[in-house]
């Protein structure tokens, strides 16, 4: 007894330390590479840089039409994503939950997940951009987002569908409600903080995401905001992009600043899942 | 096996005296005790889960306007029958069901019958209460007519509190109808669900176990209830606690392995049963 227990302590002593290192080391290089970006942005940061148009002057470059770019995306992507997602996996939780066929589909959606971003932009490049005819516009580039981040938001569909319990499905049921009532009017609403959180987040992700869009052909040089969903388009990793493969060095500064613009977008989206999330929670007790 | 086609000429369920040898429950004596029509008519009923079956063939007729009491051992297919009394039975993916339930002379699987409306009429009590937790307390009461699309909102007040009256709850929650249904009382939310299944005005009110998860003082607001819901509805309640059938019942079935031992008033399985199985049953010698 003794003897393990001593040993024992040892050994949870070197694994605590272990895991508090495997929790410093990465968290602190972040922090080291976030404090070098931000040293570079606050040069430029500032109400100047979020409302102008790229320039030939790095000084005087700003990321407001690849910012507003980006946020159109994010909410077209969402509004592609969000009824399709929410659709899919209603469909394959609630209806077609032991079949053959949901077996096939849901392999695929895992496989998806995982398939490089690379090949998304080439999918929208062809379906999109080429086959419907949509030209290298917005609804192009947040079609092949949505292409991107659905199997993510079908599967986080699914997991909160799954988190529903029987007996309140059977409560609605026996009541009287169809398949489609219950769904709609128990099912829905108890699943629905947890779609949105896992939907937003992987929405903010595919914001981030900067391959597809130049397969798709997001511009780099915009001097005018897209207009309508058949607009050309830029958006921030595309800019900062840009910016970054430029010989002059002045340039690595407004990249820079593009950066903590693009982190600052993402962490608002993921704040409003979070607070979305315990809004809805507090409603549902 | 089964005592198929149980009495239902008057006379044999017009009460003995016994019945007042519980004080202060006037049980078979009520309005209707003169004649008790059939509510449901069940011939042959067998159910299957998969590959196994777990009813072999039952023959019972319930009484309206009467408790019924279903009793047995764990796992011999009491929740089983009564889901198959609404239909809830064949919810489970691979279920399935034989034979004929006829509700009202209406044969309750044939063809055309649409099981959302009968379950609009047979309504349904779970073992462990489950109020709508996104829904308040009013909103749980309403939720099946609105669930449904029925519910007419000049209304809903009126529906709310005479559904809450009828389930004894209405004092308790009058002043907080806004408050999250899953806030009260295991008991409070118990009859909550009841009633949101009366407020559907069912005929039939299936209860399966709505004790099991309550203490004594909860349990003996959910019989006072069930006295007096008798008048109006046909109830059927299965049971472990053979006081309570003994309390609430008319008549008792007792199950055992998917088949009907026995059914008969409720003061003859107690005091005489016909069985052997029956009588070691309620004496606790197994099960
Ligand atoms: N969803 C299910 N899938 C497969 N078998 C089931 C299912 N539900 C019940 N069974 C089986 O059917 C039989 C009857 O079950 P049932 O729930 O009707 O019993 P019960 O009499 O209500 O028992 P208890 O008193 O424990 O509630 C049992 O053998 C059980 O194992
Ligand atoms: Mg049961």
């Amino acid at each position: 007894m003794k003897h393990t227990g001593r040993r024992g302590v040892v050994i949870e002593r070197l694994f605590v330390a272990l895991c508090l290192g495997a929790v410093i080391v990465p968290l602190g290089l972040l922090l080291i590479l976030f404090a070098d970006v931000l040293s570079d942005a606050v040069q430029r940061l500032g109400w100047a840089f979020l409302t102008s148009f790229p320039s030939r002057k790095a000084a005087l470059a700003g990321v407001y039409p690849a910012f507003v770019g980006t946020l159109y995306l994010s909410f077209i992507t969402a509004g592609l994503t969000l009824p399709l997602g929410v659709g899919a996996a209603i469909y394959l939780e609630e209806y077609e939950r032991r079949g053959r066929l949901a077996n096939l589909i849901e392999l695929n959606i895992a496989n998806l997940a995982g398939v490089p971003s690379v090949i998304y932009g080439l999918l929208g490049l062809g379906l999109f951009v080429r086959i419907a005819g949509m030209g290298r516009s917005l609804l192009a580039g947040a079609a092949t987002l949505a292409l991107l981040v659905l199997p993510i938001v079908i599967m986080a569909s699914r997991e909160a569908l799954r988190t529903v319990p029987l007996s309140l499905r059977e409560g609605s049921y026996a009541l009287g409600a169809t398949r489609w009532q219950t769904i709609r009017q128990v099912v829905l609403p108890m699943a629905f903080p947890g779609i949105l959180t896992g939907s937003i987040l992987a929405i903010s992700r595919a914001v981030g995401e900067t391959a597809p869009l130049i397969v798709v052909g997001a511009l780099t040089y915009v001097t005018f905001l897209p207009d309508s969903l058949g607009a050309p388009f830029t958006a921030l990793p595309i800019q900062i992009f840009n910016w970054v493969s430029r010989p002059q060095a002045e340039f690595v500064l407004n990249a820079a600043a593009g950066i903590v613009v693009l982190l600052g977008t993402m962490l608002a989206l993921n704040a409003a899942a979070i607070f979305l999330r315990n809004r809805y929670q507090k409603r549902t007790y | 096996m089964a005592s198929a086609g149980a009495p239902t000429a008057p006379e044999k369920l017009r009460m003995t005296q016994s019945a007042h040898s519980r004080p202060g429950r006037p049980r078979e004596n009520s309005v209707n005790s003169e004649e008790a029509a059939t509510k449901f008519r069940v011939r042959r009923l067998a159910a299957w889960f998969g590959s196994q079956q777990v009813l072999h063939g039952l023959d019972l007729d319930i009484s309206k306007q009467r408790v019924t009491a279903i009793i047995g051992p764990s796992g011999c297919g009491k929740s089983t029958f009564i889901r198959c009394l609404n239909r809830m039975h064949e919810l489970v993916p691979s279920a399935r069901v034989g034979g004929e339930v006829r509700l009202d002379d209406e044969d309750i699987y044939g063809p055309g019958v649409d099981p959302v409306l009968l379950r609009r009429r047979v309504g349904m009590v779970f073992q462990k209460p489950n109020p709508f937790p996104s829904m308040s307390i009013r909103d749980n009461v309403l939720a099946g007519l609105r669930l449904t699309h029925q519910l007419a909102r000049a209304h809903a007040n009126e529906i709310n509190e005479k559904a809450l009256r009828s389930a004894a709850l209405w004092d308790e929650v009058k002043d907080r109808l806004d408050e999250p249904g899953a806030g009260l009382s295991g008991g409070q939310q118990q009859r909550l669900c009841i009633a949101r299944a009366l407020a559907v005005e069912p005929d039939v009110l299936l209860m399966d176990e709505p004790c099991s998860a309550l203490d004594p003082i909860a349990t003996a607001r959910i019989e006072d209830l069930i006295h007096t819901l008798r008048e109006r509805y046909t109830i059927v309640i299965v049971t472990h606690n053979m006081q309570q059938a003994a309390r609430v019942s008319d008549r008792t079935a007792f199950l055992l392995t998917g088949e009907l031992v026995e059914y008969a008033p409720t003061d003859r399985i107690f005091t005489a049963p016909s069985d052997k199985r029956t009588e070691d049953y309620i004496t606790g010698k197994f099960g």
